[in-house]
């Protein structure tokens, strides 16, 4: 070989070819995540502000809405209390058979929607498990709103582990040790140095698992028999409104969702550029 | 060994396996028992099933395609959002996580307006002979939908920590820019898009809300997976349900595992080039 230093053939200028890389992301990201965004909301108002409110303010809608409430309320502070044993347990001692908790609490996150659901009916349904026993004493949990929550608290219960557990790994427990030993109880140190290290992170964690209580729409539909202002929850409203042709009133109950992922969208953005280093390192969140 | 000075292990411990059996143990146990209960000649006929297999057929390869989709635009944008500063940057960065905040359902009309012959895109479309709303070109780009942001977020962690060194070691060495991104910065991204891959894939292989507005769910054609086990459940087939349930919560078990295989992969790949 020569040693001739070999000619670079002059290739695109490399502004060129950035714009050209940012343009195809924007077109991209224009059609699959900023259009069907905007569907939403132009199609809730297709016929004007009027029918938009009316379609929102129809009993059917108001009781979906506050069913829909009424689940995350619960389902949420479920999932908080056990996020908070679990990451406890898990980033403060040692005991065999850890990595397969860890690997119990994710497992929600790779169950289909629709399974999630399903494993309910087969337990609670009228040919499951307790269907007959639950029958004979007269409770009702599938078609009912005990089964629309317990469906949302699997598929939701990751949220607030996930995000407390790699935290207060990183964190470790040395300022709990130092209340211990300088006399604190144990609730003590939990509400004076544990809560306050952790609260940005665990504020993130009951945010993401909110917008998805909320907004679950697979395992409920299985749960949930679609009773009409009794066991209908936003999403299912939406669906059934869609499938009778209510286009406007299907796309208003929809903004409202849409307008709660923005809202999540923000106060999540917002929670990582403020206090990026009171959080987790993420891998991304799941279903 | 060390006396325990922090409190509330047996309560913690305690609380959280007994929650995690009565929400997640218990209803898969459930599931496994009613599923066995179809038998093994019962499961090879459903397995077998021309509607079933049309299904899983649509659910998985319809997944595959979509995911490698994801990981090509995926790569185009973290590269983009990672690399690049332009205006509108952060909004963009924020808006990728969209599809994980927009309830399913949402997702699924939208998609599905959007993309019929009268929608905004769908209409553009009509004129090519391209029908994408009720068709299975719906069900990939619902998948796609709600895939795309897992390629992302796995991707840009790994991007940014890139050396810039080794591509400018590369370029002095006379390579082209194109020789560069494929014989340098893909071989290093590969353990992380492959991770993406199986995430994204795993999303789509179950996902339901979004992909039935669009699919038309005919059967035989455009009908997938997880409609089947509702439908079963619909006809009081719970056996059916839970078998087709179990087995592809089998298929989601082996993804998940390789992601961790991949991950650790990555990880000591990493560690070796340091």
């Amino acid at each position: 070989m020569s040693a001739r230093p070999r000619q670079r053939k002059p290739g695109l200028p490399r502004r060129l070819v950035h714009v050209v890389l940012i343009l195809f992301a924007l077109v991209f990201l224009l059609l699959f995540l900023v259009l069907p965004l905007a569907t939403v909301f132009v199609e809730a108002f297709r016929q004007g502000v009027l029918p938009y409110l009316s379609a929102i303010r129809e009993p059917e809608a108001l009781a979906a809405i506050r069913l829909t409430l009424l689940v995350a309320v619960i389902a949420v502070p479920l999932n908080v209390v056990f996020g908070l044993a679990a990451a406890w347990a898990m980033t403060r001692f040692e005991f065999r058979g850890k990595a397969l908790l860890g690997a119990l609490i994710d497992l929600p996150f790779s169950v289909s929607p629709v399974i999630s659901g399903l494993v309910y009916v087969l337990l609670f349904g009228a040919q499951g498990w307790f269907g007959p026993w639950l029958d004979a004493h007269g409770v009702k949990i599938i078609f009912a709103v005990p089964g629309l929550v317990l469906a949302t608290v699997f598929i939701t219960l990751p949220f607030v582990a996930r995000e407390l557990i790699p935290l207060m790994q990183a964190q470790g427990s040395e300022e709990e040790e130092a209340a211990r030993v300088l006399g604190a109880g144990g609730w003590q140190m939990f509400f004076r140095v544990t809560l306050p290290n952790i609260r940005w992170a665990l504020l993130y964690g009951v945010l993401l698992c909110n917008a998805r209580a909320m907004g679950e729409f697979g395992a409920v539909s299985v749960v949930s028999g679609h009773i009409r202002g009794l066991t209908t929850t936003m999403p299912l409203e939406v669906e059934m409104r869609y499938n009778e042709y209510d286009y406007v009133g299907a796309f208003a109950v929809a903004s409202l969702l849409a307008l709660l992922a923005l809202v999540t969208l923000g106060v999540k953005t917002l929670l990582e550029w403020r206090y990026r280093g009171e959080l987790a390192a993420h891998a991304p969140g799941g279903h | 060994m060390r006396r325990r000075v922090l409190p509330g292990f047996g309560l913690s411990l305690g609380y959280a396996l007994a929650y995690l059996g009565l929400i997640v143990l218990l209803p898969l146990a459930a599931l496994a028992w009613k599923a066995s209960g179809i038998g093994p000649h019962g499961l090879v006929r459903l397995l077998s099933a021309p509607r079933t297999l049309a299904a899983l057929r649509l659910s998985i390869g319809g997944a595959v395609v979509a995911a490698l989709f994801n990981v090509a635009i995926g790569l185009l944008v973290g590269w983009v959002l990672v690399r690049y500063r332009f205006p509108g940057r952060r909004l963009l960065d924020a808006l990728v996580d969209l599809p994980f905040a927009l309830p399913t359902a949402v997702a699924g009309i939208a998609l599905s307006t959007l993309y019929s012959p009268n929608g905004w895109v769908g209409a553009f479309l009509e004129p090519f002979g391209i029908k994408v709303a009720y068709t299975r070109l719906g069900v990939f780009v619902a998948m796609v939908f709600v895939g795309f942001p897992f390629v992302v977020r796995t991707l840009q962690p790994v991007l940014a920590s890139l050396e810039r060194e080794v591509e400018e070691a590369a370029e002095s060495l006379g390579a082209r820019r194109w020789q560069t991104f494929f014989r340098v910065i893909l071989p290093m991204l590969a353990p992380t898009l492959l991770t993406g891959f199986a995430l994204a894939m795993a999303r789509a292989v179950g996902e339901y809300g979004s992909v039935i507005f669009i699919a038309g769910n005919i059967p035989m054609h455009s009908e997938i997976a997880p409609l089947l086990i509702v439908q079963k459940l619909e006809e009081f087939d719970y056996a059916g349900a839970a078998a087709l349930g179990a087995a592809m919560l089998l298929l989601s078990f082996v993804l998940l595992i390789l992601v961790a295989l991949l991950q650790r992969w990555s990880n000591r790949w990493a560690e070796v080039s340091q």
